[in-house]
């Protein structure tokens, strides 16, 4: 049996074959959830949406090294951007796709205007002004309801168009084939696609000049400088790069949920997307993804479960499921990074840093 | 011109509750390079502590100090145990590891033991039973009270004793030692190890005593209070200059005068167009300009890039 | 990477096999109610009340062995954790929906009811969700005919609170500040607006967050104007400093709040600064209306009612009430019931306007005297009434 799949993996077509597999179970995916309830294919967007911030926020920290705690701030912008244009408050509709790339834009003016300020910063300090960022943006937002409404404040604004293409609504229900497309099924493939080409990107930026410019100011700043790469710049294509993902994923956040308020855009997000990273990889875009889904798909699996379990187990719920979700999460972050500290799957320049460790006491830069 | 000063005497105290919070940060960043993300939780554990203490001596008809004392006196051991815990447990592991996995060790601790807390002090707000008699004092025409007196002398003492410690013994001399060059220091007897988790004791000792101070001070305290205040309080620890003592003192000081004088002038500057409201982004304008123009904080050292 | 995604499809799937139906005792047909509420996070305590009053219901209606279309029935409460957060709680909501739940009591947040009633909406057929807590004006402004309020609007309690103000503080100068919330903004507008025709000066509105502890620099800032009366728009977690670090500061105005911070916490918060303070909640007291239910409240949960779970109880009991009227549990054919109900509940006689707002919905205005909230005047149809008086006008009408 064993021999038979190693010839299997090692015939010409294995890897076309395996890509077949793999594209037919993400296309079959949400049918398959929706077997289970929407709620599942609603969080699976969720979690692409993370995937698709966490792959930005991989530009700024994994390939550039830059610490940004501030992040969620061009998600922020994003969904507000596409709120403004397709909502009735300021009364605009403008079809998605002229919105998204404005979206993309303007969030990556906020990335130079973020990054700039911060060239010369070091390592912790540069992650205390992008947080300070974050939440600067967080607040004009939560406040610009007065003296000229441009944010509603606190109130958000809600009715947010959903997408439509061609008649098609992305927020109701359609039959076609023979299958019920709800609107979280419509919005799924898309941005499954959205995601794919984002991943493209990522890993021909990886594999570029500017992807290996930014590994050598990520390493050592002085000596990029010195090779005659020019860190300004970069640095700010960097933010602006990170930021633009973000932005796209924010519009999309917009119209998925039609609804949007400043109390989703808290730094508590940022923290968890840097944690999106970290933990799965900074650096290595697949170990990202990982990341993100875990993080995204643990708890919402736990929320459902842990109540159900301990009924089982113990016959009453001894600890409340809430409670115990944010507990396994909290000691899952300490223990994989105490057993991984370079992620659950390092990039391979981790991985030789860390076969190789120093002996000081102070850690590598990031 | 009362109102003025008024500003300035919650500023003040404002910034000294933040200056005894942000020199625990520094002083675990000055050895070890880490932002310890969990120190905001450790003093609301300090404060929870205080709160049942105080709770359950307040009806004894003790004098109020000795009340305090002994909450005090309970909050210390207890937070010096969680600190010792959180170094030898999670943060010795990664010594050598990459910049952030140690960050992200302490968000997962953060959440752990704000967790905890709500299972056992619950989630209600807790209100402390007003055990000290406020006296209120006037100073040109504005009011400064008994507790506010006491919250500014408390931090005086904290900063002078550690600076007093860290300056004039031998621990403290292993310590700077320490954090200049481990290697070193190690070559001269100096065990890194059990001064690294000396330093997380001591700067856990700062956070219980905090987090008396602020529940007195404010009469209330929950188990989501320490993310708001370690915030603040890193945030003043890096205006100072992070890892530097007295930068943190002066930060956190800082911090707490631009608040308040942002939240009360800003208004009136800007023709209400941005009132205090904006207070927060106000005192991180100010931080970024700071930075901008000093990079390493007012008193950091001008550090080159550690490779 | 193959070996990745199938490792995260078995996770998946495993976590679709895993549902929490609950097997109902034998021979009864099961009802989920389900209830959602923050039930972690700064406003916890409030959303376990909210929980609270829910379960009470639902075990109460278990007692009483309901029979529905001839056959027993057994009640379940689904409760799940919005987090206050509105992407969370869109999430519950469609777990909800795809639970087949017959009804919703919740959201707490009205930043969160608002898309999450949606989600409610757009279920086949629409479940109806009651809220006993989120008061902006916005969640029934939605069209839905499946969501209704127990609890009054902004828009009212706003007027009902500053109108009293304005009528016996008679201020020349008031001060409004916010917490910077959909709730406290929404609230403190509506006090402004009604200030402002009232006659009363307003100063320029102050801010903080909902997390705010520290009030001192803007307190110093509102008392350098002098104003006679201050309004706060927020909960009693942030309400309370405020009122203490006021009064400590040296303001002598009255401080007045909305039902958020209208709790007997305050007591313990502000100390004696507390006394004298005026506040407002939505509906008659439960002290006039239900001891039935304060009692039953007490010996379920060993501690007091704290705010909305009087609210929340009569939303389930509306939810079975209407399901006992229509003789189904199916939404669809109860929910026509549920728009015409008139029942007496803890917190007064209810029925549903066009809108689904509670109907007349009558305001109580508190103060605080000798460390207990006393209810002063109930303000109904914008009329005020002395609280002595309506309890002699209503005799034993209101009184289960």
């Amino acid at each position: 049996m064993l021999d038979a799949i190693a010839r299997l993996k090692r015939h010409r077509a294995a890897p076309w074959a395996g890509a077949a597999l793999v594209a037919l179970a993400l296309l079959a995916l949400p049918f398959a959830l929706a077997v289970a309830g929407t709620t599942w294919v609603r969080i699976t967007n969720l979690a692409i949406l993370f995937v698709l911030l966490s792959l930005g926020l991989n530009i700024v920290v994994g390939f550039a090294g830059l610490l940004d705690l501030g992040y969620i701030a061009f998600y922020a912008v994003g969904a507000y951007v596409y709120a403004l244009l397709a909502s009735p408050h300021f009364g605009i509709h403008w079809p998605f796709w002229a919105i998204l790339p404005i979206g993309a834009a303007v969030a990556a003016l906020f990335g130079v205007l973020i990054g700039a300020p911060t060239l010369k910063l070091r390592g912790d300090y540069l992650a205390i002004v992008t947080l300070g960022f974050g939440e600067i943006v967080r607040i004009f937002l939560n406040n610009l309801s007065r003296p000229v409404n441009i944010t509603n404040g606190p109130q958000g604004i809600a009715r947010i168009d959903p997408f439509r293409i061609d008649g098609i609504d992305f927020s109701r229900s359609d039959a076609f084939l023979g299958l019920a497309f709800s609107g979280p099924i419509k919005y799924y493939y898309l941005l499954l696609l959205v995601l794919l080409a984002v991943i493209f990107i990522n890993l021909r930026l990886q594999n570029s000049r500017i992807g290996r410019a930014w590994e050598a100011i990520r390493e050592d700043e002085v000596a990029a400088r010195a090779m005659g790469i020019d860190t300004t710049r970069l640095k700010l294509l960097a933010f602006a790069m990170g930021a633009s993902f973000g932005g796209v994923a924010g519009g999309m956040f917009s119209a998925i949920q039609g609804f949007v308020s400043p109390e989703s855009f808290v730094l508590v997000e940022s923290i968890m997307v840097v944690c999106m990273v970290v933990l799965g990889g900074m650096g290595n875009v697949w170990g990202v993804i990982l990341g993100a889904l875990l993080l995204s798909f643990v708890p919402e699996f736990l929320r459902f479960t842990v109540e159900p379990a301990q009924m089982q187990i113990f016959g009453r719920v001894l600890v409340e499921p809430e409670v115990i979700r944010m507990l396994i999460f909290g000691f899952a972050l300490v223990l994989v990074m105490a057993l991984r500290p370079g992620g659950l799957w390092p990039s391979a320049v981790r991985k030789r840093e860390l076969a190789a460790r120093g002996d000081s006491l102070a850690g590598k830069a990031p | 011109m009362d109102i003025f000063i008024q500003q300035l005497i919650n500023g003040v105290t404002l910034g000294a509750v933040y200056a005894v919070v942000a020199l625990g940060y520094t002083m675990v960043y000055g050895i070890i390079q880490l932002i310890n993300f969990a120190h905001g939780e450790v003093v609301m554990v300090g404060a929870m502590v205080a709160f049942s203490v105080i709770s359950a001596l307040a009806p004894a008809g003790l004098p109020p100090l000795v009340i305090v004392a002994a909450a005090t006196g309970c909050a210390i051991p207890v937070c010096m145990l969680i600190g010792y815990a959180m170094e030898r447990m999670a943060y010795r592991p990664l010594r050598g590891a990459p910049r952030l996995a140690p960050l992200i060790s302490a968000i997962g601790i953060s959440i752990i033991l704000q967790h905890f807390a709500m299972m056992i002090w619950s989630r209600n707000p807790l209100a402390f039973p007003q055990v000290m008699r406020v006296e209120s004092y006037s100073i040109g025409g504005a009011t400064i009270t008994s507790v506010q007196i006491a919250i500014i002398a408390v931090s005086v003492a904290m900063m002078g004793g550690l600076a007093a410690l860290v300056y004039r013994t031998r621990l403290g001399t292993a310590m700077r030692a320490t954090a200049h060059n481990p290697q070193v220091a190690g070559l001269m007897g100096i065990d890194a190890n059990r001064i690294v988790a000396l330093t997380f004791v001591i700067g856990a000792a700062l956070a219980a005593v905090a987090g008396v101070m602020v529940a007195t001070y404010y009469g209330i305290a929950h188990y989501t209070m320490g993310s708001q205040l370690g915030l603040k309080a890193f945030c003043a620890a890096v205006l100072g200059g992070i890892g530097n003592i007295p930068g943190a003192m002066l930060g956190g000081v800082l911090l707490g005068v631009v608040e308040a004088l942002g939240a009360g002038y800003i208004g009136d500057l800007t023709g209400n167009v941005f009132g205090s409201n904006y207070q927060d982004v106000f005192a991180f304008i100010v931080l970024i300009a700071v930075l901008v123009l000093r990079p390493s904080g007012l008193l950091g050292e001008r550090v080159g890039e550690r490779a | 990477m193959t070996r990745t995604h199938f490792l995260l499809l078995a996770i998946v799937f495993a976590a679709a096999g895993c549902g929490d139906k609950k097997a109902p005792a034998s021979g009864k047909v099961s009802v989920v109610i389900g209830s959602v509420a923050p039930l972690t996070g700064g406003i916890a305590h409030l959303g376990k009340d909210n929980e609270n009053g829910a379960r009470l219901a639902i075990e109460e209606a278990n007692a009483a062995g309901i029979k529905i279309d001839g056959k027993d029935v057994q009640f379940d409460l689904i409760s799940l954790d919005d987090q206050a957060d509105p992407k969370v709680g869109t999430t519950v909501a469609q777990k909800l929906v795809d639970t087949k739940v017959a009804g919703v009591v919740g959201h707490l947040n009205s930043g969160v009811t608002i898309p999450a009633s949606a989600i409610y909406n757009g279920a086949s057929p629409p479940i109806p969700m009651i809220t006993g807590s989120a008061t902006n004006p916005k969640v029934t402004e939605q069209g839905f005919k499946n969501v209704f309020r127990v609890v009054g609007r902004d828009d009212q309690q706003g007027p009902a609170i500053a109108n009293y103000l304005a009528a016996t503080v008679k201020p020349k100068l008031a001060a409004v500040i916010d917490d910077a919330t959909a709730y406290g903004e929404g609230l403190a507008n509506e006090v402004e607006k009604t200030l402002n025709a009232a006659g009363v000066k307003v100063l320029p509105r102050e801010r903080g967050t909902d997390k705010t502890t520290d009030w001192k620099a803007v307190l110093t800032k509102v008392k350098g104007s002098n104003p006679d009366a201050v309004f706060y728009g927020g909960m009693d977690a942030t309400g309370g400093p405020l009122l203490r670090q006021g009064r400590e500061l040296g303001i002598k105005a009255i401080f007045s709040f909305g039902d958020g911070a209208c709790t007997d916490n305050m007591k313990q918060l502000a100390g004696e600064a507390s006394d004298g303070l005026l506040c407002s909640q939505a509906g008659i007291p439960p002290q006039a209306a239900s001891k039935k239910f304060l009692d039953a409240y007490k010996k379920r949960f060993n501690i007091d009612p704290i705010l909305y779970s009087p609210f929340t109880y009569d939303a389930a009991n509306l939810l079975i009430e209407a399901m006992k009227k229509a003789n189904s549990a199916d939404p669809a054919k109860y929910l026509p019931e549920l728009q015409k109900i008139d029942y007496a509940g803890a917190t007064g006689r209810i029925s549903f306007d066009a809108k689904g707002d509670r109907s007349d919905a009558e305001m109580t205005i508190f103060t605080m005297k000798a460390g207990a909230l006393t209810p002063i005047a109930i303000i109904k149809s914008g009329r005020t009434i002395k609280y002595e008086d309506f309890i002699a006008q209503s005799g034993d009408a209101s009184k289960k």
